[in-house]
């Protein structure tokens, strides 16, 4: 059903359940997951950081929902995602969709290949259901049974 | 007539921005381009968009360009980008 999702998301990608205290711990985590599923290089985190520190919460792209990333380089190694689900939300600073519950870690090799990817990741977030059960998963398998 | 689609680094919501405004102008009827753009990219090369779509954010960062800029609150709800294209478009 949503198999882009599922083939974007590496072995290792997906976190449950995690604490973080701030921004900066919630990038650490959605870029750890990217670094662990072989999309990108630590370097990488560090950029999407950046990007916060300069631009805002305009990452913050949903209700309750983070869209970390940074810019195509030599940092990313493949297209692909991460996801991190909050076990306590964070203020990100969004006046209109905090706090965040979940951190998407996106790395994309250029500017268009993940056009389809993008459209599939925003019709499964759309929806409230995949949201909250997402929210109360602690297991990945169970996870990964909704994309399929 | 050419729309452009903006967010910081040009591959998130922008992405998301351009595929609900071409269904959207789809659904109007109505022939244009839309291209998704970075932040920057965006302030070097837009200066031949008739519209602008982006978010609260990196609207005050557009306003130099000449094009009327269109505040998107949510990228992922068709129906707000489809009203907005619409009422921007005087239709």
């Amino acid at each position: 059903m949503f198999e882009l999702l599922d083939a974007a998301l590496g072995e290792g990608s997906i976190l449950l359940n995690q604490e973080a205290s701030s921004v900066a711990e919630c990038f650490s985590l959605a870029g750890s997951a990217l670094v662990a599923s072989n999309r990108t290089t630590p370097e990488y985190t560090n950029q999407m950081i950046e990007v916060f520190n300069e631009l805002g919460p305009y990452m913050v792209i949903a209700p309750n929902i983070a869209l970390a990333h940074a810019r195509p380089g030599v940092d990313v190694i493949s297209t692909g995602l991460s996801l991190v689900t909050l076990s306590e939300p964070v203020e990100f600073g969004s006046k209109k969709f905090d706090p965040v519950k979940i951190v998407i870690g996106l790395a994309a090799v250029d500017h268009d290949a993940h056009i389809d990817l993008m459209a599939q990741l925003s019709e499964f977030f759309m929806n409230v259901t995949n949201v909250n059960f997402l929210l109360q998963a602690n297991e990945v398998g169970k996870v990964r049974a909704l994309f399929r | 007539m050419k729309i452009i689609a903006v967010c910081g680094m040009g591959i998130g919501s922008s992405i998301s921005l351009k595929m609900n405004a071409e269904k959207a102008l789809e659904a109007l009827g109505i022939k244009a381009e839309v291209q998704a753009l970075d932040l920057r990219k965006a302030q070097n090369e837009g200066h031949s968009a008739d519209i602008i779509l982006t978010t609260d954010d990196l609207i005050p960062l557009l306003k130099g360009l000449p094009g009327k800029l269109v505040e998107i609150t949510y990228v992922w709800d068709l129906s707000e980008i489809r009203q907005k294209l619409s009422s921007a478009l005087g239709q």
